[in-house]
């Protein structure tokens, strides 16, 4: 099998909190190949942010050991942590996180500003992205000019724009109506089907769940289950 | 990140902000702007002196009781006339030693009158300061051995007294009595220490000396004939006078000595009045501090963004070091437009001298730069190490 593109060994994260110790993550272990389309599924505090943050490389896990790429993150420096951030990782916010006074473009070119791309570079790959999820017609808009589910396919092409291997989505619909989220959702599916990116998304909704093809339920900073649809259409890729 | 991009961050960050921005550069702009103009003032202050003492003539030495600073009270003199002789068999040129003993008096001349530096002088003394005539002549040795009651005028004197009649041969009064006859008119000069040169009168050192109950002179001036002659005849003349008059000290400086010392003075005067004015400065710079750490919790969200997409530590910390930079050299930038343009009109419209150098604003520009870096760090250093997980959940 090939390396997975994200993988947590019996990871746990604790918060300290006025000297009182919160464990949101009891010893999770879960492997993202390349190419999957997975969606965790638990209720509200079960450790789903909380888990989404360390495979982003957004934090450091207590104990256990995370892989990105097969590369141990524990030994990184805060600097490399986010140079693996801005090459492999794409996030998808519930809140669409896009600088308001920033047109649509600029915004999604935001990941390439760090890696030093020049700005012509930067204006053609975000173009592209932007074509991408259907918005090329709104290169010059501001997010205020935006519906939600505009803003919300701008911030998905932010994800894409430097070609990692996963996104990461917490709750991409969470703010959306639900047609406008299943729009969403047909746009991620796409992109994972075409591209071959990896998707990891969080929700609350089961019919969003039912769409990817791997289910992991976390309960209590523990998981809890981890379902998978038929394999065979894993391999075809 | 590349420069380019930080900057065009920061300025569009301070456009958002406009009239918060121009606020907080304001501080900025009065440190900066004060700064420029009493350094100007400093310097203009220490140029005009310098000219002015250079304006004495060259290779000169006062000789004159007591150590030489500035500010000491003066010591009385016990020096006279016949020092020149005793002082001119040491140094072989009697006739390069000039006395001078100063007053102030009210002179008359019929209905004008007006108020003239007395200067008790030898023969010697026009030569020895390089003082040319406009008209007649100028003391003579028979004036101050029979003490005769001459008077050579300055050009102001002369205008003030006579307008444009030419005054020699005519009569005036000194100090409410003794009449001298006019012999000479000195050729205008200018000023010396902000008293003008051309409100002296010159009379003979003896008639001086009577009329005001004296026999001391105050100093003497000595020419040396080379510049390298100097140093020489100092220590001759020091040497001669303490042997003379045993007890006592003397000092014989040169213009150079008293450029030297004077400069030091207003060099640390100029020092004292940028500094004050640098405390404005220090206070436009809290300004710049307390705003940056309003703009990072403002836009913690925007950081926490910012490190989700692979923003480093060191990003960010550049991000807002340059926000707060630019912010103070904007600032820094009006105030020396501002500061010049104040100095410019200080020197034009009062009597204050105020001399803008080209390294004041340039000066002025590095400093409000550093003043940025130096005020940026601690929020731009926030900003930096905020939690992106954190950051990210900010509202
Ligand atoms: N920074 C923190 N400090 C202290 N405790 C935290 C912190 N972040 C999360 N927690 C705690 O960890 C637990 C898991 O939080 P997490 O945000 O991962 O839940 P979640 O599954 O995403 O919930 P939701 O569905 O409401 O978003 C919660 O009990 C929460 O209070
Ligand atoms: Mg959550």
């Amino acid at each position: 099998m090939s390396t997975p593109a994200l993988e947590a060994v019996d990871v746990t994260r604790t918060y300290r909190m006025e000297g009182v110790d919160v464990t949101a993550l009891h010893g999770v272990s879960l492997r993202i190949d390349e190419g999957e389309f997975v969606a965790i599924l638990g209720p509200s505090g079960s450790g789903k942010s909380t888990l989404m943050h360390l495979l982003g490389c957004l934090d450091r896990p207590t104990t256990g050991v995370l892989r990105i790429g097969g590369r141990d993150v524990a030994g990184l420096s805060d600097a490399a942590l986010a140079e693996l951030r801005n090459a492999r990782v794409g996030f998808v916010f519930q809140s669409f996180h896009l600088l308001a006074r920033t047109s649509a473009r600029d915004n999604v070119a935001l990941p390439l500003v760090y890696r030093g791309a020049s700005r012509k570079e930067r204006h053609r790959r975000a173009a592209d992205a932007l074509a991408a999820v259907g918005l090329a017609h709104r290169l010059a808009h501001r997010p205020g000019q935006l519906s939600g589910g505009e803003q919300q396919r701008v911030a998905i092409a932010r994800a894409l724009v430097g070609d990692p291997g996963v996104v990461l989505a917490d709750e991409p619909t969470g703010n959306l109506d639900t047609r406008t989220g299943h729009d969403v959702m047909d746009l991620l599916e796409r992109l994972n089907r075409d591209r071959g990116v990896a998707i990891v998304l969080v929700t609350h909704e089961p019919d969003i769940a039912e769409r990817a093809r791997r289910r992991v339920h976390l309960r209590d900073g523990r998981m809890e289950s981890d379902e998978r649809d038929d394999p065979p259409e894993r391999g075809e890729r | 990140m590349r420069f380019a991009e930080s900057f065009r961050v920061a300025l569009d960050a301070l456009r958002v902000n406009r009239l918060r921005s121009v606020l907080t550069m304001f501080g900025v702009v009065v440190g900066v702007a004060a700064v420029v103009v009493l350094v100007a003032i400093g310097t203009g202050a220490r140029d005009l002196v310098r000219s002015e003492i250079e304006g004495l003539g060259s290779n000169i030495v006062f000789v004159a009781p007591g150590e030489f600073t500035l500010g000491s009270a003066p010591t009385i003199s016990r020096m006279t006339l016949d020092d020149v002789t005793y002082l001119g068999r040491v140094t072989g040129d009697e006739d390069a030693i000039a006395v001078a003993l100063n007053s102030g008096e009210t002179v008359r001349a019929g209905r004008a009158e007006t108020f003239a530096g007395i200067v008790g002088a030898n023969q010697n003394l026009r030569n020895v300061f390089d003082r040319p005539l406009r008209r007649g002549r100028y003391l003579s040795e028979a004036d101050v051995e029979t003490r005769r009651r001459v008077v050579v005028l300055g050009s102001d004197v002369a205008r003030r007294l006579f307008g444009d009649a030419d005054p020699v041969g005519r009569q005036i009064s000194v100090a409410g009595g003794t009449r001298f006859r006019v012999v000479g008119v000195l050729a205008e000069v200018g000023q010396t220490f902000g008293q003008t040169r051309d409100g002296e009168v010159h009379v003979p050192v003896t008639t001086a000396q009577r009329m005001f109950g004296v026999d001391r002179v105050d100093y003497l001036a000595i020419r040396a004939p080379t510049k390298d002659a100097v140093p020489r005849l100092q220590a001759e003349v020091v040497d001669a006078l303490e042997r003379k008059y045993r007890g006592e000290r003397f000092s014989a400086i040169t213009q150079t000595q008293l450029l030297g010392t004077i400069g030091t003075v207003l060099g640390a005067l100029t020092g004292v009045l940028a500094a004050i004015a640098a405390i404005s400065l220090l206070v436009g710079g809290v300004g710049v501090s307390n705003i940056m750490l309003v703009g990072v919790r403002e836009r913690t969200r925007e950081i926490g963004l910012r490190k989700a997409l692979g923003a480093r530590q060191r990003d960010v910390l550049a991000q807002f070091l340059m926000e707060a930079v630019l912010l103070t050299t904007l600032g820094g930038t009006a105030g020396i437009a501002l500061g010049t343009g104040a100095a410019l009109a200080i020197a034009e419209l009062s009597p204050v001298p105020a001399a803008v150098t080209w390294w004041s604003p340039a000066l002025a520009f590095a400093v409000s730069a550093a003043v940025g870096v130096f005020f940026g760090v601690v929020p731009a250093r926030r900003a930096g190490r905020l939690d992106p997980v954190i950051a990210l959940r900010a509202e």
